[in-house]
Formats: structure tokens, sequence, C-alpha cells
């Protein structure tokens, strides 16, 4: 080096000249940074750009599903269709089907179109697609659940059908309804007379947070209710399961494991696992839990094992920097004062580092939270209509969907209805996703210290 | 740490008694996607009208949930396959290995495949399988049976009644069931039409080989297999005005406002024209009951009997209304169901 100097290679730029008037050298050099800089520009407003893009084009599609048209009316329950026994008993009243409360539903309409004054050529058929076919199992209920009713007219509040309640949110126009098999502009218009009558509103309505799935004929009716109590009873079972085990696992292999070649392997496996596809880990899950272990399928039970699974390694990473990022001085101090080494790691390490493992697991919760490959195949991707039990009846053992997975439903079906069902479905799991985010950066900045 | 062993250990013999302890008490239904929408219809139905849960209903395609069904005899595997193609010899005889020996075979009716494209496209009006196979079949024999790689790439190369426009299909992909109608009902066919099959076989081809060459399918990107569902076919539709689809009826009736049909073979697509059979691309829908599982399973047999009751797939009931082509021999299914006969 010293040689290298006194022969007189100075370094490049000193003695030039000015220091204050730039050389070409640093000239090149700020103008490599300055496109550097831009470069970096570049990249983060096309990340802004497309995530602008996703949240407008899921807003504009998606907010609408938390609004919902419906139609007042009058119907009369002709006791004769209802209960032709006379008795009120339930199993007699039970008999009468879905299809024989349609009738009545149809003429309640034609009774609420005649005494609102509306003129119309809709023959009652026609006229009747405007309102859900939900609205006859809705009635049914009802009036199983309220035997008394049977003879009286009562109001009911109906769901317009999938097409109307499209077209008070701009995705049926007179123009779609002139090809569109499913509607027609009488039919619009009808609508509209019920609009100014104030028996037709549109309005905000939760039932699509609380109802479950639908049918294709029903897009109006279809909710998310389901799902959110199954991705609810999972989540559960992995926050159950995942802390205690991953909490478990990395502070024997941080703080008790000795540094041998075993302990290598299970890290090196760990960090592996992490970066194993989803859909394994579901694979994995029906072979053991389903096939093996004979636990029913569809059930958030099974879901939630695998979700664990997959979760696991993510805690057990997060787990082990957290504990890596408390200072040997602490531990050191613990045992200096006598403390066995549970003793300090129970009493001093782990309270220090539980902020970074709860962040860990919640980031560790949201990933499977948004999870649909590995419910694939156990079942989950389903057609579920009934609402699982409380935890403490079975109800982990109950088949349920998850969030994503109604995301992943919805977006196969053929009425363009469900676009709006699955952008609102993404609303409420990125809000969910929000929401779990924010609670880890607001432990992390709470609690967190740092030396 | 003992405390968190405790804890796990006593989940896991929870979990598993309580399994054996619950027998499932809802019908479970798998299989495939074509059939969903018809058996969600009636799923819904059934659990408003009956005391039973709603059974639960998954997709996955025919062959998937069929292999699924053959899994073997117990509350843990599937009631139910749909499935929109018969049953294979080779799948009875993977059902029969795994103990599911009786095996009830339930025709639903009839689903129609129509030729669609965008409201905004080429007119392309009416079309005959024989276009179909001569816009996309891989290798046409020339006239001397020698096969020759497709060189049309234009409609109208196909047939000068055809509006011009390039040629870009999008049909189901192979996984589907839709794709084996299609190339048996349409290929095949328009390979016979053209007089392909016989040029085929007078150069000295045999029978299968024949077959296969009417079959393939293009693959220099003018065929584009669609391994989703029909919405992607519509959304690959929408960015493409020349691109014409191959859809389900039901989800064309759906989707009436942004799609055209073409008639095939001069027959407009309607639950009429295919009952009738005057539309030619048309298979049967079929369900599949595990006998085994009609005593086990509460539900299961009035579920199954509910499905094929005239108030759901008869004539004017939720299935037609949504697509399906109700079976005339309905009558038939009917006592199959009631009476349990399963297949030999």
């Amino acid at each position: 080096m010293t040689d290298a100097t006194a022969s007189g290679a100075v370094p490049s730029g000193a003695g030039q000249g000015s220091l204050l008037a730039k050389d070409q050298r640093t000239a090149k050099r700020n103008a490599a940074e300055g496109r550097f800089k831009i470069y970096g520009l570049i990249a983060v407003c096309i990340g802004i750009a497309a995530l602008v893009l996703l949240l407008t084009s899921i807003l504009t599609s998606g907010l609408s599903a938390f609004r919902q048209t419906t139609i007042a009316m009058q119907v009369t329950l002709d006791a004769e269709r209802l209960d032709p026994s006379g008795v009120r008993d339930y199993d007699e009243m039970a008999k009468v089907t879905t299809f024989g409360y349609a009738p009545l539903l149809r003429d309640g309409l034609q009774a609420t179109i005649a005494a609102a004054g509306i003129e119309t050529e809709l023959d009652p058929g026609d006229a009747m697609e405007l309102i859900s076919d939900e609205s006859v199992a809705q009635l049914r209920n009802r009036v199983l659940n309220n035997p008394d009713l049977i003879g009286q007219t009562i109001e009911v509040n109906v769901l317009a059908s999938g097409r109307i309640d499209g077209f008070y949110k701009g995705r049926v126009s007179y123009a779609s309804a002139e090809l569109d098999s499913n509607i027609s502009p009488e039919q619009l218009q009808l609508a509209e007379a019920l609009e100014e009558r104030g028996a037709l509103k549109t309005g905000l309505d939760w039932r699509f947070l609380t109802a479950p799935d639908a049918s294709d004929t029903r897009p109006e009716a279809a909710g998310l209710g389901v799902a959110i109590i199954g991705s609810a009873y999972m989540m559960l079972i992995v926050l159950v399961l995942a802390l205690p085990i991953g909490v478990a696992a990395s502070i024997y292999l941080e703080e008790f494991a000795p540094q041998n070649r075993w302990t290598d392997l299970i890290e090196v496996n760990i960090s592996n696992l992490a970066a194993v596809p989803s859909i394994v880990f579901g694979i994995l899950g029906l072979a053991i839990f389903i096939n093996f272990a004979g636990l029913p399928q569809s059930a958030p039970i099974v879901g939630g094992l695998v979700l664990t699974l997959m979760t696991l390694p993510t805690i057990i990473i997060a787990t082990r920097a957290a504990l890596k990022a408390v200072p040997p001085s602490i531990r050191d101090a613990a045992l200096g004062l006598g403390a066995s080494k549970m003793q300090s790691v129970f009493h001093h390490v782990l309270p220090l580092a539980m902020p970074g493992i709860l962040t860990g697991t919640i980031i560790g919760l949201a990933q499977a939270l948004g999870e649909t490959a590995p419910l694939l195949l156990i079942g989950m991707v389903a057609f579920v209509r009934e609402y699982p039990d409380t935890p403490l009846d079975g109800g982990f053992f109950d088949p349920a969907t998850a969030l994503p997975v109604q995301v992943f439903n919805w977006t196969q079906r053929s009425d363009p209805a469900f676009v709006e069902r699955a952008s609102g479905a993404i609303i409420v799991l990125l809000a969910f996703l929000l929401l779990m985010n924010l609670t880890a950066i607001f432990l992390r900045r709470r609690f967190e210290r740092r030396w | 740490m003992s405390l968190t062993k405790t804890a796990i250990s006593g989940l896991a013999l929870a979990a598993v008694s309580a399994t054996a302890a619950a027998a499932r008490d809802q019908v479970q239904i798998a299989g495939s996607s074509t059939v969903l929408p018809y058996a969600s219809i009636v799923a819904e139905a059934f659990g408003e009208n009956f005391d039973f849960p709603t059974p639960v209903v998954e997709s996955g395609g025919s062959s998937a949930g069929l292999k699924r069904f053959c899994e073997g005899v117990g509350a843990n595997t599937i009631d139910i396959a749909n499935a929109s193609r018969a049953i294979r010899d080779s799948e009875v005889q993977a059902c029969a290995d795994a103990g599911v020996t009786d095996i009830i075979e339930v025709r639903i009716g009839y689903d129609g495949i129509v030729f669609a494209s965008q409201q905004n496209g080429p007119d392309f009006g009416a079309f005959t399988p024989a276009q179909w196979y001569q816009a996309l079949a891989a290798e046409i024999p020339g006239e001397d049976g020698a096969m020759e790689g497709n060189p049309n790439t234009n409609w109208t190369d196909v047939d000068e009644s055809l509006p011009d426009a390039e040629i870009l299909a999008f049909i189901p992909g192979t996984k589907h069931g839709t794709r084996e109608v299609f190339e048996e009902k349409v290929m095949l066919q328009g390979c016979e039409d053209t007089g392909a099959m016989e040029r085929m076989t007078s150069a000295g081809m045999d029978e299968d080989a024949v077959e296969e060459a009417c079959m393939s399918v293009r693959a220099d990107g003018r065929s584009v297999d669609i391994d989703g569902d029909y919405t992607e076919t519509l959304a690959r539709i929408e960015s493409d005005a020349n691109g014409v689809g191959v859809f389900g009826l039901s989800f064309y009736e759906n989707n009436t406002d942004t799609l055209k049909v073409a008639t095939m073979g001069g027959v407009e697509p309607s639950t009429e024209t295919i009952a009738s059979g005057e539309y030619p691309v048309s298979r049967p829908l079929y369900f599949y009951i595990k006998a085994a599982h009609l005593a086990a399973i509460p539900g299961l047999k009035e579920y199954a009997e509910f499905f094929v009751s005239n108030d759901i797939a008869g004539p004017g009931g939720p299935l037609s209304d949504y697509g399906l082509v109700p079976d005339p021999e309905l009558a038939e299914t009917q006592d199959k169901v009631a009476q349990e006969s399963v297949m030999n």
C-alpha cells in the first residue's frame, strides 16, 4: 500500500482543480445516482398505481354489495293453501313446500301493484321475476315459526331479484335489458313505477355479511355469513395450536438446544418448510387428517390443522428472531443473580420478546386467512348454506367455507351479479387483513423495546 | 412446557373422540362444475323444504369427483358424484376395488353446448361442424390423404359465407367433460362431413388413428384451451372481438346481454331444440349415488328423489329455468331412484 502511494498513484479526481467545480467523473457519478433515484421512483409509482387501480376496481364493483334493493308488499296468507288440515301442526304445515308459497307472493305482488295504481302489461309470472326466489323461503320460514299469521294479510319486505338490484347499481340498463333473456325493459319500467310509489327501495343492508351463500339463481341473497364463521374458526384453531407449539419449539431451539448437526438439520428444514407451496400442505392434510385420521371433510378443524402446519414455520422463524433480538446481557444478568436457565427465559427473555412474537403470529395468521389452495383439497371449496354450530357443540366439525374460498367460488358463477358479490367479499377480506396488520404494527410500536 | 403439551394432546384427543361420536348428518356431493349450479339450486331448495341440513356441494370436475367417489365407503367419503359424462368402466372397476360396489346412476337432464361471440364482434350467425373442423383441426388431409398442417387463418378461408375475422376459438380444456362432447359432436362430425375422414381411411390409416387425427386440435394459438370456468372464456372473448367461445347453454342464458350465439347446423340452441334432439351438440348430465350410504346418511335418498321430482327437474321447474334441458324419460329415473336400482 505505502509503496503504491509513494509511486505517485494519486486517487483519481484529486488534485485536478477546485473542489467546487465538478470534474467529469463526479458528474458521471452524480448522474448515475440521479438515474438510480428516478428508477426507484418509477418502481414506487408503478407499485402505487397498481395498488390504486386494484383498490378502485374492487371498491367500484364491490361496495354496492353492501346495498340492497328491497320491495315492500302485502301478502295474504291463505289458510286453505298453507294449512289445509287447519290444526296448525308444524309437521302438517311443513308439507306445503316453497312451491306452494310462490303463488301467494305472486298474488301479493299483483295486489300491491294494483293498490299503487300502476298499470302494467306484464303477466303475473313475469312480474314475479322482480322479486328474489329467496323471498319464498323467507316467507315459509316466517309462517312456520308463527303459525298465528295464517289467515292474515301481512307486510313483507322482500329482496328484489339480481337484475332489478343491478338496475339500481348501474349494472343493468334499458339497453342491456333489450338483449338480456332474464329481464325485459317492461320489468324495469314496473320497478321504476314501484320505486316512485315508495314500494321499492335501495339502501344499506348488512345481510351481505350475515347471510349464507345462495345458489346461482339468487345472487342477491348470497352472503358471507358461513365464510366469516369458517374463517374465524380456522384462525382460532391456528392461534391455539400454532402459537404454543411455535413458541415452545423456538424457545427450545434458541435457548436450550445444543448446537450440533441435528439442530442444524432442523433449522434448515424449518426454513425450507416456510417456502413450501401451500397446496402441498393441502395434500398432506387430505392424506393425514381425512384419509388416515378420519376427520370429516369440509370441516374447519381440518382446515385449521392444515393452516397450522402452514403457519408454524413463519411463527417459529419470527419467534426465533424476536428471541435473538433480546440482548445476551439480560440473560447473563438473570443467570448472574442466581436464576435458573428456565427462569431467565420465562421471566426475562420471553416477556421482552413478546411484541416480536405476537407480530410474527399475527402476520402468519393474516397469511393463513388469505389462503385458498390447501382448502381446495380438503373439501372446503364448496357450496355450504348451513351455519356451523358453536365450537362447544362441535362446530369445528361442521362443514364451512372460508372468505378467500367464497371469492373463488363466486368468480366462477355465471350470473354477472356475482362479480359484485366477489368484489364485496374481497373488500371484507382486505378489511380483516388490514385490521390484523394494524394490530401487529400497534403491538410493535407500543411494546417493542430497543437496546 | 408440560402445560402446553397436555393442552395439545388434550385437544388432539378431543378432536379424535368427537369425530368418532358425531356421524355426518348432511349429504356431501362433489364433481362436475357443469352440474354444480344445478346441484346447488337443488341443495338450497332441499334445505328450505326439508328438515335435513342443506347438502354440501363441491365442484372440481367430473373425473376428480368420481375419483373421490370411488375412494371407498364411510362417513368421510362423499355420497354423490356429479358428472357431465357417464361413468367409465375403469372408474366402475376402481370403485369396486375400493368396496363401492353398488352405484345408482341418475340422469338429470341434458345440457347444450353453444358457440357464442362478443355482442359487438363479427356476425358469425351460423356454424356447421364441418366449418369448425376446418378451422380448428391440427392437420387436414389433402386430396391424396397425406396430412398437412391446417392452412386456414381466417374464417373466410374456411367458408366464404363466414365473416372476415381471424380464427380465434376458446374451447374447454381437456380436464372438462365438455371437451369430450366438443371433440365428438363437433370435430369428429365435421371430419366426417368434410370427407376428411374418408380420405384418411382410404390413405390406409386405421380407425383409431383416424379418430385421433379428427379430434386433435391445432396448437398454434388459434385455438385456446380454457382450463378455468366459462367466466374465464367470457373474459377472453370480451377482450378480443374476433374470439368465439364454447359455453354451456345455462351460462349463455345468464349472459345474453354480452354474448351473441350462433346456430349450429342451422339450429338455434334452446332447451326446446335440445330436448327434441334437433340441436346437435348436447350431452346428458348425471349424478351417481353410493347405495351403501343410503341407510347411513340421513336425507340422501330424499335429496335424490327431490332432485328428480317433476317440481325440480321437470319442465318449468327451477332447473329448466336455469338452462337444464329436462329429460323426457324423467319418470323412469324417478322409479329408479325410488327403487334404489343399482348399475350392474
